[in-house]
């Protein structure tokens, strides 16, 4: 078994009367693929927006297992997450800089690196050398990932004006360019059609392989969640109604009844709209 | 020819004054998409720890000028930064995420606060200061009139164009210019990518009030007074600069204050000086009617 990367406790968000997270505990392996699905409205972002500091939690614990020690992520600040506990994430809609560079969007995500080898501004403007390799190390590690998600020859256009589904690619490349050690994407695939889901699970597997990283997935996108995960944990109305790995999930009664209503044999869960 | 060639150098001398104030309207806006209003009163106070600075130094009996004009230029930018800091701190960040309207407000007291604790502290009289650097060169000479271009302007010029080339730099090229500009455009995102927006944000501030304590400086130099209200007036003509150029862009501040300097020197020269403000102000607010965007801003595009 793989070593856990977060651990999730008890974990449990209230806005007010509505419960949107109910005592939820699951945990996530490094170098694996861990999906959320569930229908909509039954808590999946909410569990991400407790993850990267945009809410606190009422209740629960959510621990992330460094190499240099545990940290609790529920009590940190919203950017600390990202700078110190290396957790990346993306959206469901696309946030990306669009009057930035391609080439620029990943450089930025690098800033805490850049920013401390330019002793705070004075050294970029000057040129020091420190400074130009480490811009030189930022440039690299941009190119490389500008490769891998096939946009090299846009490297210098706005990012606004590439098409969706490139778009959606250079989010979670710029992403990576934060060199996390989590990656939390919610619905990379929304809007993509077949192939490009194809290419994204490809993408994607291709990063666990290769970064050793642990990834959060949330997705409703069927052929992406059962061709990539390794582990699934089921949500319905905050709670976990099911985990494990696709092959369990998908046959397990509560997930068909949560997808579909009422019991069924055979059914694959599909998008409840 | 010579008066209005004389009369655009003395534009350019006060556009480049107002063009380093309004880099501090539009990178705020910029970022946080509210006016400081209360960024006249940074230059204010500027200009007024130049005089302080300068008697001091005099006391010390330091005659030597350029070593007293860059002490006093490194005490302005010191003080007013922490100023303006101080302002963002106190003023603005407990507001973020309020509704739009509670940070003007805010501002606009600010701004009325400054003012009245500089009079309190400063008295309301007039400051005088001793010419610093005097004289100047005779560009062109006709029977009657002479075209002077004296060392004071032509250091106000210089500072300024090394100062905006070096802001263009610190935008376009280093990490925290890049920050900024991650900042301007979704500030959720960039918490995301780890940058430190609250830093990011009071840097922006106090890079502005650096500029404009440069500004209040050289103003002292030009003008050899200052007093509690300048910074009303100066920083309302820097906001229409800042409004001309399209706020929240940094080459349209410049150009901006630029173009309201040679406005309000030619319409002083040609017109009557009475008027002159009204000049300046009617321009904004026919660029706000009919290019509400102003010269080099972006069109808002709502999306749906």
């Amino acid at each position: 078994m793989k070593p856990v990367l977060l651990e999730v406790e008890h974990l449990t968000m209230r806005f007010g009367g509505l419960i949107a997270v109910d005592d939820l505990s699951f945990a996530a392996r490094q170098g694996e693929i861990t999906a959320i699905i569930g229908p909509n409205g039954a808590g999946k972002t909410t569990v991400f927006n407790c993850l990267t500091g945009f809410y606190k939690p009422t209740v629960g614990r959510l621990t992330l297992h460094h190499p240099a020690g545990p940290l609790l992520l529920e009590q940190m600040e919203g950017f600390r997450i990202a700078a110190r506990a290396r957790v990346a994430r993306t959206f469901q809609n696309i946030r990306l800089f669009p009057r930035m560079t391609v080439l620029e969007n990943l450089i930025v995500a690098q800033h805490n690196v850049l920013m401390r080898a330019s002793g705070f501004t004075l050294g970029a403007l000057f040129g020091l050398p420190r400074y130009r390799h480490a811009e030189q190390d930022a440039l690299e590690r941009s190119c490389l990932w500008l490769e891998r998600i096939g946009l090299v020859t846009r490297a210098n256009d706005e990012a606004g004006s590439l098409p969706y589904g490139d778009q959606r690619r250079l989010e979670i490349a710029r992403a990576m360019c934060t060199d996390p050690v989590l990656l939390c994407l919610d619905e990379p695939a929304a809007g993509l059609n077949p192939r490009e889901s194809a290419e994204l699970n490809q993408f994607l597997t291709g990063i666990r392989e290769r970064e050793k990283i642990g990834i959060l997935l949330i997705e409703h996108d069927m052929s992406v969640v059962m061709g990539i995960s390794d582990h699934i944990v089921v949500l319905d109305y905050g709670k976990r109604i099911a985990s494990g790995s696709p092959g369990t999930v998908r046959r397990d009664p509560a997930v068909i009844r949560a997808y579909l209503g009422e019991p069924e044999s055979d059914a694959v869960p599909a998008e409840r709209t | 020819m010579e008066y209005f060639l004389q009369q655009a150098i003395n534009g350019i001398t006060l556009g480049a004054i107002y063009g380093l104030v309004a880099i501090g309207y539009t990178m705020v806006y910029g970022i946080i998409g509210m006016i400081n209003f209360a960024h006249g009163e940074i230059y204010m106070i500027g200009a007024f720890v130049a005089v302080i600075a300068f008697s001091i130094l005099a006391m010390f009996g330091i005659a030597n000028v350029p070593l007293a004009i860059l002490i006093v230029l490194a005490v302005a930018v010191i003080f007013t930064s922490a100023y303006g800091w101080t302002v963002e701190r106190i003023a603005y960040r407990p507001l973020r995420g309020s509704f739009r309207l509670a940070p003007l407000i805010s501002a606009i007291g600010m701004s009325i606060f400054l003012q009245n604790y500089v009079q309190v502290l400063q008295g309301a009289r007039v400051k005088p200061l001793q010419p610093v650097v005097t004289g100047g060169l005779t560009i062109m000479r006709s029977d009657h009139f002479t075209v002077a271009l004296s060392y004071i302007q032509i250091l106000i010029i210089l500072t300024t164009v090394v100062l905006m080339i070096g802001f263009s730099l610190l935008i376009a090229r280093t990490a925290l210019g890049r920050a900024q500009r991650a900042c301007e455009q979704d500030l959720t995102m960039a918490a995301l990518l780890g940058i430190n927006v609250d830093r990011t944000i009071s840097l922006t501030f106090v890079l502005g009030a650096g500029l404009a304590a440069v500004a209040g400086v050289m103003v002292t130099l030009y003008y050899g007074v200052v007093d509690f209200y300048i910074g009303f007036q100066a920083g309302l003509k820097a906001f229409a600069a800042a409004v001309l150029g399209g706020i929240g862009s940094l080459p349209g501040a410049m150009l901006g204050g630029l173009l309201i300097g040679l406005v309000e020197a030619f319409w002083a020269a040609y017109f009557t000086v009475e008027y002159k403000d009204l000049a300046t102000f009617a321009i904004l607010i026919l660029v706000l009617i009919f290019r509400p965007t102003g010269l080099l801003g972006r069109p808002d595009v709502e999306k749906v």
